[in-house]
């Protein structure tokens, strides 16, 4: 029946306007796919690519003048795995500082029992609309000793408020009431409740605040800028604006090669560009489609609140 | 009569005592002892926050002092509004001011809309895979680095050899190549649209989780009745997600003062300057790389007290239209 009323409707929807509608919608949704597709392609295409096609332009699709000499340079340019290592290190290390800060304190919030709910929600809430700035923030690192220190990229900025609101409003909304009586009855304490019903019930929500905080500290780019001097310590990013920016070479990137070569060497540094574009967003790209629910999970239950 | 009146007096009386008794300190001395636990819980992040966050806030007080770095945040002298008076008498006070809210504007006319529009079109479009794989594109951009954007920016827009000025050149036949990334009059539209580029997808996820929400029942009669798709998405599909729409722009207009700094800073030249330099990133430039550490604090207290103002302001009128709000 059902399905046969939706037929109806269907074709009763059909006029020849509705169709054109359809026809420029599929065409449009084509061309935003393009403009995302296709600066990916260009970029994976010109990093195996003979880097002078690429300059005169005749390499818009498909590699031209394959060559995987970018990629080599890249695999011996030893900063940039130093980068990796250094961020994979602040991911490592901080991530779980930032989760386990974050959900306690968003289980806290969340229980109606805490007497102070409102006075440290304000406390919290009062620094996402006012901040010390930039200098006397600074000044409180260096007072603190973190400067040059993996610590300045960890601790400063350990907790998102924003994500503390949403797993605040995740407890409030998911975990029944009624969980929590029982749990009281059977004398579960306030910090069992959280690692044997909370924590096990809001899986979903802990994975997303995980994702979120690591594709920050992956991508984090000013904080290591202004807190860094030490070249050992940089972070991926850094390296990768350094290599990207950069009009003429850096000494590791001549590595190997004779004076007279020069002009292969900018090409070589052109083609790097390419692929250090690839090689620095890999990872974050290669687990997206597997989360991407997530991600969209997280931003819903934000919204409820935001 | 009598009688009822004294017991008035007396019940009146007890509940003064009885509350005396609870005192509210009492109060929070009980419930601290009963769950040690969630103040336990909780005091890491307090601490976090008076660290990082308060502690800051003291060395505000370096916009009214003269920093002398041998003396300290409190040894430095007072000079009352002598970094204001500097700043605002300074050759780039109102440049600066016009180009932060330049950018916000153009940012919100044009990031406002587009998600919109995307996630209107995306929601008529029939094939379910389809659908899916767009969503699944225009999302993630959202989640690569802003070094990585403007990496690309610098690739597909050079004048000498970008990709988008060898078309132009090319195909439409343009003399010469526009300087897209190293003019003033191109800097804003270059910030914005590749913003747009980024996070349109990642935006138009609430709007289209809102479309869902459409009653097919309303859309069927619509249909019954003879609406065209553009009629309904008129009628219905906009109506839908208008509240929605209301409550982010407003709360968007509260973040005019705060631009996406680190963006600006990547894509900031010395061609370019005249329009892209804006507070944040002169108080970067001034208090970090120029070690004037009280006139860089000034400069960005002044920033954060207006946008502040704003913030709290544009908070109240959405909690006045709507009951939704940020707090």
């Amino acid at each position: 029946m059902m399905l046969m009323r939706e037929k109806k409707v269907k074709m009763l929807a059909e006029t020849r306007g509705d169709k054109i509608f359809d026809i420029f919608i599929n065409v449009i949704m084509g061309f935003i796919l393009l403009i995302y597709i296709y600066p990916l392609i260009f970029i994976i295409s010109a990093s195996v690519s003979d880097p002078n096609t690429v300059l005169r332009g005749e390499m818009w699709l498909f590699p031209k003048g394959f060559t995987l000499m970018g990629y080599k340079h890249i695999l011996q340019y030893k900063e940039i795995w130093t980068g990796y290592l250094n961020t994979i290190k602040i991911v490592l290390l901080g991530v779980p500082i930032a989760m386990s800060l974050t959900i306690s304190a968003g289980y806290v919030l969340s229980r109606k029992e805490f007497k102070l709910r409102n006075l440290y929600m304000g406390i919290f809430v009062f620094t996402m609309f006012f901040n010390g700035g930039l200098i006397p923030t600074y000044l409180v690192i260096k007072q603190l000793n973190m400067l040059d220190t993996i610590w300045a990229l960890i601790l400063p900025n350990a907790i998102t408020m924003y994500y503390v609101i949403i797993v605040r409003t995740y407890y409030n909304t998911n975990i029944p009431e009624e969980l929590h009586e029982a749990g009281v009855i059977d004398g579960c304490s306030d910090i069992r409740f959280l690692t044997s019903v909370a924590l096990p019930l809001a899986k979903p929500i802990t994975a997303v605040m995980a994702l979120f905080y690591m594709v920050d500290r992956w991508n984090m780019y000013f904080r290591p800028l202004i807190y860094l001097s030490d070249r050992k310590l940089y972070p991926l990013q850094l390296i990768l604006r350094e290599i990207v920016a950069s009009s003429n070479m850096t000494p590791e990137m001549l590595e190997g090669f004779e004076p007279s070569e020069y002009a292969i060497m900018v090409q070589i540094s052109n083609l790097m560009k390419y692929g250090v574009l690839i090689v620095a967003s890999l990872p974050v790209l290669l687990i997206y489609p597997f989360v991407q629910k997530y991600f969209v999970q997280g931003i819903m239950i934000g919204a409820l609140k935001g | 009569m009598n009688v009822r009146k004294t017991e008035q007096k007396t019940s009146a009386y007890s509940k003064v005592l009885s509350k005396g008794k609870k005192s509210y300190i009492g109060e929070v001395g009980r419930n601290i002892i009963e769950h040690w636990q969630l103040y336990l819980l909780i005091t890491p992040t307090l601490i976090f926050f008076i660290v990082f966050n308060y502690l800051p806030m003291y060395g505000v007080q370096l916009a009214f002092k003269e920093f002398i770095h041998i003396k300290g945040i409190m040894g430095s002298p007072w000079v009352g509004l002598r970094n204001f008076e500097r700043f605002f008498s300074g050759y780039n006070a109102w440049a600066l001011i016009k180009n932060t809210l330049g950018i916000s504007f153009y940012q919100i006319l044009a990031g406002f809309p587009i998600p919109i529009i995307f996630a209107l079109m995306l929601n008529e479009v029939l094939n379910k895979h389809y659908k899916k794989l767009v969503q699944l594109v225009s999302y993630a951009p959202h989640f690569i680095s802003i070094v990585v954007v403007v990496g690309m920016l610098d690739i597909f827009f050079s004048q000498s050899n970008g990709f988008v000025n060898i078309i132009l050149t090319k195909v439409f036949g343009l003399e010469k190549g526009i300087p897209f990334l190293v003019s003033n009059s191109w800097f804003k539209t270059m910030y914005v649209f590749s913003g747009v580029w980024q996070n349109a997808g990642y935006s138009a996820i609430i709007y289209i989780a809102a479309l869902s929400g459409v009653d097919p029942q309303l859309v069927d009669s619509a249909i019954v009745d003879g609406a065209s798709k553009i009629r309904r998405i008129w009628h219905i599909q906009i109506p839908t997600i208008l509240p929605t729409a209301v409550i982010l722009l407003i709360l968007e207009s509260g973040n005019i003062m705060k631009v996406g700094f680190e963006k600006v800073l990547l894509m900031q030249n010395p061609l370019n300057m005249q329009s892209s330099d804006i507070i944040s990133t002169y108080v970067y430039r001034m208090g970090l790389l120029g070690s004037d550490f009280s006139f860089a604090t000034a400069v960005d207290l002044f920033n954060s007290v207006v946008s502040c103002i704003l913030l709290v302001f544009v908070n109240n009128f959405a909690k006045r239209v709507s009951s939704n709000s940020l707090w």
